[in-house]
């Protein structure tokens, strides 16, 4: 096998706060021996998904470069993002791009949407002239469905929400880059209009051959176009494996509650018992030694605190799920 | 849970008392190139104990109507016609004074409690004594205390974040805040606006299962504002389609969800996402019109896949094309013997 696009290896982000005057420095775990591998090749789309506060967009800052990692590595196509030289971060830069959740606070709104992209061949220097940087532009468009002229002389404000994420995956193709890391691009999005985003995704997988990392807390958008899926709780991966295996068939106890409580579109399938949750302090008091769903668990026993459990194959495919339920050798209870 | 929430949803509603009356409520935007058509003549009934939901795409109105019927409605946005009438009492020739008094003892909204809806400088206690107060006017501190704290138990919060900060509370939390002040009067119709939005799944869940538990043991109406319809599946009993400004559909949401009739309620149901089968993505378009200046005939028919030379000049009135199944569309003919015909299938 060739070498992978993008491997993250034991990444592990730990962010120090408070500190102020009398009180002391804590620190938060937003992300703890962290592994995923994207192939270069066929592209893929790999989702990240979580509740709030499981680090998904820690995970999207430091593939981004955001912020840095405190412990591991992050190889992008052999070459460690923390050790590179300023020309290969250019490079790194342009072969990794980024579409954001807000699709309105990322324009200027002085300018009209043609700057956008009269920046970004610019920066990168794509073009040679002018009228290759119009083609390219107009292609860049055409890939997302849009038509040219008409859009780029319109002003921000007068786009709606799905056509100024459209016009931010149509910017990131124009770089033809390798990777796009999505952070919550359809979540301000009107549900009607999320599938025209999710579509160009796909067409960009397929025909342009660019991978994705998705983040989302949103299991139905992954599940109808994710290849891969990793479910994040507190900083760890819960489960992962191939997105269908993932949710027609989940193992962790939480990614069962997770894909549960997904509200289904259907009178007749109601949820069919009320579910507590347990006290907030008692959550965040978990344990950082053992397993940190532990004090959520309906299944927890003692074993469960001993250490963080490792992930175990629960199905073919390489899915697997960070439970001892799923211990090879058959741990009695 | 599940045979129980049934029985509520096969109710015959058209029995029931309404509570609420609204009749050709028309809101409008002002802005210099001219009026912003945002509720363009809608009417509805809310029943007793029912809880209807309202949805569409942003920009269609929902919220709007929701403000309307609360007259919230900020300048420049006003109310240019219609009526609501609350228990046979109408509401619209009520001074700020009066209508003040029913707000929150009447009526409630339950806005989106992780928006900026909470006071950050006040305790959650003092928040809610605050509603109470100025209604009922002062109380004994103990009284007020007790009272405040059952109603945190209604809601499921705990007793710990009597003295706390909003800035302290988790989303979820936030939300059961709002929900308490919200019933904290005992209101006849409770609006809830995108009250479940912006929380993780699982939170979500625990609050809809407490806004479904409260509205239950309360008895009291709500309307329920919101885009997702796998919530609207699982909270509602009938549902309310709005495109643009008006309603396009109003059905149970057993039919509206089996056999949505409006060409707008079907593209709504087939882009819903779905956890059990992966199927191709159906792209649609947004609100394609100017909202100042909608075109004649009917609202949808740039985007209707349907469309006739009859809906570029005719507006389809709202007709009840089957049992309690209104719909305002003209590819629908009744014939005299009450068959429901579709007009582009049988062409």
């Amino acid at each position: 096998m060739s070498q992978p696009l993008l491997d993250i290896r034991n990444a592990t982000k730990v962010y120090q706060v408070g500190g102020g005057i009398g009180s002391k420095k804590k620190e938060v775990v937003a992300l703890q021996n962290f592994n995923l591998t994207i192939a270069d090749r066929p592209a893929t789309i790999t989702t990240i998904a979580g509740e709030s506060g499981s680090g998904k967009t820690t995970l999207a800052n430091l593939v981004l470069g955001f912020t840095h990692l405190s412990s591991g590595q992050i190889v992008f196509q052999g070459k460690d993002i923390g050790e590179m030289t300023h020309k290969e971060i250019m490079d790194y830069r342009q072969n990794v791009q980024a579409v954001f959740q807000d699709p309105f606070g990322v324009y200027n709104p002085f300018y009209r949407v043609e700057h956008v992209f009269d920046l970004v061949i610019k920066n990168f220097k794509l073009h040679k002239n002018d009228s290759e940087a119009r083609d390219r532009i107009e292609a860049g468009l055409n890939a997302v469905g849009l038509r040219g002229e008409d859009i780029l002389r319109k002003y921000p404000h007068q786009l709606s929400g799905g056509q100024r994420q459209r016009i931010m995956m149509a910017r990131a193709y124009l770089i033809k880059p390798k990777l796009i890391v999505a952070d919550e691009p359809v979540s301000m999005v009107d549900a009607s209009l999320r599938a025209a985003i999710l579509d160009v995704m796909l067409k960009l997988r397929d025909e342009e051959n660019i991978s994705f990392l998705y983040i989302t807390h949103d299991l139905s958008t992954a599940y109808q176009v994710g290849d891969q899926i990793y479910i994040l709780y507190q900083g760890s991966i819960a489960e992962r494996g191939p997105t269908t295996s993932v949710i027609d068939k989940p193992h962790h106890p939480y990614v069962q509650l997770l894909v549960d409580s997904v509200p289904q579109p259907d009178p007749d399938d109601k949820w069919d018992k009320d579910i507590e949750l347990p006290d907030e302090e008692v959550m965040r008091a978990a344990d950082a030694k053992g397993c940190r769903f532990y004090p959520r668990c309906p299944k927890g026993w003692e074993h469960c605190l001993t250490a963080a459990p490792p992930l175990y194959k629960v199905a073919e495919n390489h899915h697997e799920a960070s439970c001892y339920l799923y211990e090879p050798k058959a741990v009695s209870r | 849970m599940s045979s129980q929430a049934n029985e509520t949803t096969q109710k015959d509603w058209s029995k029931a008392k309404s509570v609420l009356k609204v009749r050709d409520l028309r809101i409008h935007y002002d802005t210099p190139k001219g009026a912003v058509i945002a509720v363009a003549g809608i009417s509805f009934n809310l029943y007793e104990g029912e809880t209807l939901g309202l949805v569409g795409e942003s920009g269609c109105g929902k919220s709007t109507t929701a403000y309307g019927i609360l007259q919230l409605i900020q300048p420049p946005g006003h109310i240019v016609g219609g009526e609501i009438q609350l228990d046979d009492r109408n509401l619209m020739g009520l001074s700020e004074r009066e209508f003040r008094r029913l707000r929150w003892t009447k009526l409630a909204l339950i806005p989106q409690g992780a928006m900026n809806s909470l006071n950050p400088t006040m305790k959650v206690h003092q928040q809610i004594a605050d509603v109470i107060t100025t209604h009922e006017g002062r109380q004994p501190k103990e009284k007020m205390r007790k009272r405040i704290l059952e109603l945190f138990k209604t809601v499921g919060l705990p007793a710990r974040i009597y003295d706390m900060y909003p800035h302290e509370l988790s989303g979820g939390m936030k939300q059961r805040v709002c929900i308490a002040m919200g019933i904290a009067l005992n209101p006849s119709v409770v609006i809830a606006d995108e009250s479940t939005s912006a929380l993780d799944v699982v939170v979500q869940r625990v609050v809809a299962q407490t806004l479904l538990k409260v509205k239950e043991m309360l008895g009291v109406a709500m309307i329920m504002i919101g885009h997702d319809m796998g919530l609207m599946a699982q909270m509602v009993d009938r549902i309310a389609v709005m495109y643009a400004g008006k309603i396009v559909e109003i059905a149970s949401v057993q039919s509206l969800f089996k056999e949505p009739m409006h060409p707008y309620s079907q593209v709504l149901i087939e882009s819903i996402p779905s956890l059990k089968e992966k199927k191709p993505l159906k792209i649609t378009e947004g609100i394609t019109h100017d909202p100042r200046n909608p075109p004649p005939g009917c609202i949808f028919q740039l985007r209707c896949p349907f469309v006739m030379e009859k809906c570029k000049t005719q507006e389809p009135p709202l007709r009840e094309l089957k049992p309690r199944q209104e719909v305002a569309c003209h590819l629908y003919e009744v014939s005299e013997t009450g068959e429901v015909k579709n007009v582009a299938a049988s062409a």
